[in-house]
């Protein structure tokens, strides 16, 4: 079964007066079939948390350890993370002119999967795969996110995890940005994925909205660099009632 | 393609649509085009026409300090019915289609021995290319080829430069009325080689030009792809392609002269480059005349900057002399491929040069289709291929 542990991770970036630290000391065990919600006030470093486990350079690792099923993630680069079975949905995702989301699709396949995938089948998976996610066909000859709209976007990064199914997927701010019927669409998307038993979900949110949606088994609280509080589902409605005023007190950043 | 945001620092995308009486294309170049050289001052390099070029690395061909002393291999292939003879100076063939526009055209122009003159008779319809395969053997030379293409003629002219050298020639392209030509120039030099060339194409009435220039090679590779029509209804494709590795200038000046009536012009040029000090100048003139009511002109560069150190400068240049024209417009974009691009393709399982190569693939795909001329199109690809090998 796989597992993402994540145990004293320090995280930090280059700021004007130096390196400044944003995660402080994480710990979390994320289990293929679990999904864990991670929630918190705007600047506590959950997106942070996000870029640093699918390995983006502009974050420093500065202690603790990253491992998926043992190996370590922590040295890895960012396309053997992702072919170790880590994917990360991004909140904005950027255009790649000049590439169209079919060729795109298809050579992340390929690196993911090892080889490239039937033609035949391929072609039948993406579509129906855009067609559950009520994406217009005529989306796979666009450049990827070029002229996108926040909502095609997000579908789109919903579109990538259902064709590379991943060990563990973490989805960062996905439903920022999307009316009601776009955040049902995209929830029913990683509900599907989830439904395999398959992935282990790191369901980063500012808001409980989602949730409604997308049943966590667990629910963290994120402030000041660190997991404050952990508990079950009831945590996010304690949270939807007492906002998040109870962890930024107290010295946190918010 | 990202735009203004994305211009690497020390670069410039400068760009302007005038409407004006009087044309300021010829006014600011510094002599007026003529055949002899000594009709044009010695450069200092603050010229407009120089100012981007470094004059140092033009081996003399701008200060009258080149002697021809070099050899340059010829092939060339022409099909049946086509002729190829060699003339002297003074054929009324030479020259027709431009007058050069800058000293080292008109050095080139003053220089050549003899000229060669290929001819595609009347209503003659060719199914195998013309091939011109020119290759240096080092030092300096000069030269002139017409392409005299006849009225209803059909050709496809493939030009190939390799090998080294210091190679200062001028082409004339004269498409004769309800001609079809597509004309192809690949400057796939030695990185130490030396290229300088005006292209003048004389497109006929109700002629189609296309002109596809595919600059790889070369220390200094400075190109003057230029149209003038000899009447109504005419048409030019004008279709560019480099690759600027680090060290290498390549500038390509082009000028689209409006002035007959109802005809087409399209430019589109995109280059990519990488490493220190590559530098690609994408010069792009259009001007309507008075006389050219019922104009159609689109002009577009595009650049992919891939690495730090590389320098674009981009100046697309519309000059509008009369308002009943059908469209005229103009875009110049330089983007880079940058780290979050990068990012998001590897956090896809992308391995990086496999997300480079098919950034620039994606890039280039759709204007190397446009070319028409199969093995020119297989040829560029894997061009392009190696080049992106050599990066990693």
């Amino acid at each position: 079964m796989a597992t993402l542990e994540i145990h004293d991770l320090h995280v930090s970036v280059e700021a004007e007066n130096g390196a400044r630290e944003i995660l402080k000391g994480v710990d979390l065990t994320v289990k293929q079939g679990e999904t864990h919600a991670i929630m918190g006030p705007n600047g506590s470093g959950k997106s942070t948390l996000a870029y640093s486990l699918a390995g983006h350079p502009k974050y420093t690792i500065t202690g603790g350890t990253v491992t998926l099923d043992g190996e370590d993630v922590l040295e890895m680069s960012v396309d053997e993370r992702a072919r170790a079975g880590v994917f990360l949905a991004m909140q904005y995702p950027v255009e790649v002119p000049g590439v169209s989301v079919s060729n795109f699709l298809r050579t992340s396949a390929t690196a993911i999967r090892g080889e490239a995938p039937k033609l035949r089948t391929w072609v039948k998976e993406v579509k129906s795969a855009m067609e559950q996610l009520q994406m217009d066909p005529a989306f796979a000859e666009r450049n990827v996110n070029e002229g996108f709209s926040g909502g095609e976007k997000k579908r789109h990064e919903i579109l990538q995890l259902e064709l590379l199914q991943p060990k563990i997927a973490i989805l960062d701010e996905t439903d920022s940005g999307l009316d009601v019927d776009a955040l049902r669409i995209v929830s029913e998307g990683v509900n599907r994925v989830r439904e395999t038993g398959e992935v282990g979900t790191l369901l980063i949110t500012h808001y409980t909205r989602i949730l409604r949606y997308i049943k966590p088994d667990f629910v963290h609280v994120f402030a000041n660099g660190r997991i404050a509080e952990s508990g079950g589902a009831e945590l996010a409605d304690q949270l939807e009632n007492e906002g998040y005023d109870k962890y930024v007190k107290g010295g946190a950043t918010a | 393609m990202a735009e203004a945001q994305n211009i690497p620092a020390g670069s410039t995308t400068a760009g302007a649509i005038a409407v004006a009486a009087e044309s300021t294309v010829a006014t600011r170049m510094s002599a007026p085009p003529s055949f002899d050289v000594a009709d044009f001052p010695v450069p200092h390099g603050r010229e407009e026409e120089w100012r981007f070029t470094p004059l140092a690395r033009l081996k003399g061909l701008h200060d009258g300090t080149a002697v021809a002393n070099g050899t340059m291999k010829a092939q060339i292939d022409a099909p049946e019915g086509v002729t190829v003879e060699s003339v002297e100076r003074g054929d009324e063939r030479i020259g027709k289609a431009g007058t050069p526009v800058d000293r080292v055209a008109a050095q080139a122009f003053s220089s050549f021995a003899k000229a060669t003159v290929v001819t595609v008779p009347k209503e003659t319809v060719l199914d195998e290319p013309i091939r011109v395969a020119l290759h240096g053997e080092g030092g300096t030379t000069f030269g002139h080829t017409v392409f005299d293409v006849k009225p209803f003629a059909e050709a496809i002219i493939v030009i190939d430069h390799t090998g080294d050298g210091v190679r200062a020639a001028n082409v004339d392209i004269l498409v004769g009325d309800g001609a079809k030509v597509t004309f192809v120039s690949v400057q796939d030099w030695d990185d130490t080689a030396v290229h300088t060339s005006q292209h003048n194409a004389l497109i006929g009435r109700d002629a189609s030009f296309k002109s596809v220039v595919v600059t790889f090679g070369g220390d200094l590779v400075r190109l003057h792809p230029r149209v003038t029509y000899a009447g109504p209804g005419g048409e030019a494709e004008m279709l560019g392609l480099y690759f600027t590795d680090a060290g290498q200038h390549q500038e390509h000046r082009l000028l689209v002269t409006h002035d007959a009536p109802h005809c087409k012009s399209n430019v589109v040029y995109k280059g990519a480059l990488q490493g220190q000090d590559a530098h690609a100048v994408w010069i792009g003139d259009v001007l309507i005349e008075k006389s050219a009511e019922g104009t159609d002109t689109y002009e577009m560069n595009r650049n992919l900057v891939l690495t730090d150190g590389a320098r674009v400068d981009s100046v697309p240049n519309l000059e509008i002399e009369t308002g009943e024209i059908v469209g005229a417009g103009h875009a110049s974009a330089t983007g880079r491929f940058d780290d979050e691009q990068l990012f998001y393709l590897q956090a896809r399982g992308i391995p990086a040069d496999e997300a480079r190569r098919l950034v620039v693939r994606g890039f280039f795909a759709e204007l190397v289709q446009q070319i028409g001329v199969d093995d020119i199109e297989e040829r560029l690809i894997a061009k392009i291929e190696a080049e992106l090998q050599g990066s990693v």
